[in-house]
């Protein structure tokens, strides 16, 4: 895949769904007490592109990923993914007792990856790809909250995923840190060719990073509209094109949210 | 696209350099920090001491003062030593089969829940149960000797550490779980790279109780069972008090004292500390 931030690239690996998910539905607990999560959801998500979706509480978003990881099973309805996931989490979720090198070589070693000097030399290379390489021999607890997302990343990228899932992965960190790690992720999955399906509540996030940004209803979690995003990249969250087609986006949650009012 | 890379390159070190606290004061600082008020907490005590043998409360036969205790401490070190020597290694025997006693009942019972619900609030039972109590059936096992004294050591060390390693498993964040399985890691694997390394800090406090109970159970082993080939310390404070020598009853509870900060707050107490800092359980 060649590294252009033109958008172009989208277009090229439309032609095939790396995750399908056709009337899926979940539901947890029985009886009265059974609550549905996500309730027939039909979503495509083309090799190679991504997808943000947004919602308000009780969407289902959270249990949306699970799914596709393979963290759990649907109720009913099909799923079908093409290749590796991983998930990152609003936390990290790093192991606190390793390095981020180490991190970073477990998950090479899970992988079933290679020799451990090979390991070593991965993980280097994963962390200087999201520019920690000074920082690997630093434990998570001694770096800050952005550099220990970007560690996540880093091992998430290290299980050679074909599909990333991000789980609100920027939503704890400060504005000027989320704006450096979106243009870092644009920047990595534009030359890597990983497809990413990125949950967030943020809808400027959404439209500043996505292809498309998928907008969810609040339980049960249905689609309620996809929006292409055809604004050029590389994009700033600060323009008017992302603000504009955000203020719609917002629009279209608002009234799904209103819906469970009085 | 470079200048793209360059810039967020650069945006982004700059920002690692303002989040990133430098390094803490010094280690030698830090050590003088602990040290300091240790000595000066043994200095009153020793000057209280004093105080109390001036007092007259007791004849000095019964209460001597500090510094003949280390005077008579200072002319026994052969027996001292040797005493220490033979309670230690019988501790060291006894926690070592606890750990893995202990050890391979805390993993069947952290890993398989019909087990834990079978046995968890026995093994909880066990642990408040005086060790000084299994004594009698021990002697009637194993008679007066070496294997009663190991057995009330196992029982007692044992339960703790089963218990650490049950409590540091069920405290085990689920987000960490849900992160190694994402990663590949389910069952042994799970066990080996994810769980069991998260719960090492609280397993550790556990294994730092079993010492303790350990410890408590040999000495009342030594005092209890009399017919020992090899004195140990808890032989010798007996005899010592048999043969109406104080100075020396005093100079071994002095030498049992000193051990028990040496293991538990010198050993085990650092260990803790680094373990703690390590995961970023205490600022560094």
């Amino acid at each position: 895949m060649t590294a252009t931030l033109d958008g172009s690239n989208t277009a090229a690996h439309a032609s095939k769904a790396a995750v399908t998910l056709s009337g899926v539905t979940k539901a947890f607990g029985a009886g009265n007490r059974r609550v549905l999560a996500i309730d027939g959801i039909d979503l495509e998500v083309p090799t190679g592109s991504f997808t943000c979706i947004v919602g308000a509480s009780g969407c289902g978003k959270s249990t949306l990923l699970s799914l596709v990881a393979g963290l759990e099973q649907p109720t009913s309805g099909a799923l079908s993914v093409e290749g590796k996931t991983a998930l990152m989490f609003q936390e990290s979720a790093l192991f606190s007792w390793l390095t981020l090198q180490g991190n970073v070589e477990l998950a090479i070693k899970l992988r079933g990856g290679t020799s451990k000097a090979d390991r070593a030399a991965e993980a280097r290379a994963m962390l200087e790809l999201v520019h920690l390489g000074d920082f690997a021999r630093h434990r998570p607890h001694e770096v800050s909250g952005g550099m220990r997302q970007r560690a996540a990343l880093a091992r998430a990228l290290a299980q050679q995923p074909e599909v990333l899932l991000m789980d609100e992965p920027f939503g704890a960190l400060d504005a000027i840190t989320r704006d450096l790690l979106h243009e870092e992720l644009e920047q990595l999955w534009s030359s890597r060719g990983t497809t990413v399906l990125f949950v967030t509540h943020n809808v400027r996030e959404a439209v500043r990073l996505g292809d498309r940004v998928v907008v969810l209803s609040s339980r049960p979690g249905r689609v309620v509209e996809s929006i292409d995003v055809p604004i050029p990249r590389p994009r700033r969250i600060e323009s008017s094109a992302v603000a504009d087609l955000a203020a719609h986006v917002a629009d279209r949650l608002r009234e799904e949210v209103s819906r469970h009012g009085r | 696209m470079v200048v793209e890379t360059e810039q967020l390159s650069a945006a982004l070190s700059g920002l690692d350099a303002l989040d990133v606290v430098a390094a803490p004061a010094g280690r030698l600082r830090r050590a003088r920090a602990v040290i300091l008020p240790k000595v000066a907490a043994t200095i009153v005590f020793i000057g209280l001491w004093q105080l109390l043998v001036a007092s007259k409360w007791k004849p000095e036969y019964v209460v001597p003062s500090p510094f003949s205790v280390l005077h008579w401490m200072g002319q026994n070190p052969g027996s001292l030593l040797s005493a220490s020597w033979v309670t230690l290694s019988r501790g060291l025997l006894g926690f070592a089969i606890a750990i893995v006693i202990g050890g391979a009942i805390g993993i069947l019972n952290a890993s398989v829940p019909v087990v834990r619900s079978a046995m968890g609030s026995m093994i909880t039972g066990l642990q408040t149960m005086p060790s000084i109590a299994w004594y009698p059936l021990a002697i009637v096992f194993f008679g007066l000797g070496e294997h009663a004294i190991l057995f009330v050591v196992v029982v007692g060390a044992a339960p703790s550490i089963a218990n650490g390693i049950m409590s540091g498993v069920d405290q085990v964040p689920p987000l960490l779980r849900r992160a190694g399985r994402t990663m590949g890691a389910r069952g042994l694997t799970q066990l080996r790279y994810i769980v069991l390394p998260a719960a090492l800090p609280v397993f550790f406090s556990g294994l730092k109780q079993g010492w303790a109970f350990c410890w408590r159970s040999l000495l009342a082993g030594e005092i209890i069972v009399v017919a020992l080939t090899n004195r140990g310390l808890g032989t010798l404070l007996q005899e010592n008090k048999d043969f109406l020598n104080y100075v020396g009853l005093y100079g071994v509870m002095v030498t049992i004292f000193v051990l028990g900060v040496i293991v538990d707050g010198v050993l085990f107490g650092t260990f803790d500390q680094l373990i703690r800092r390590r995961w970023g359980l205490v600022e560094a």
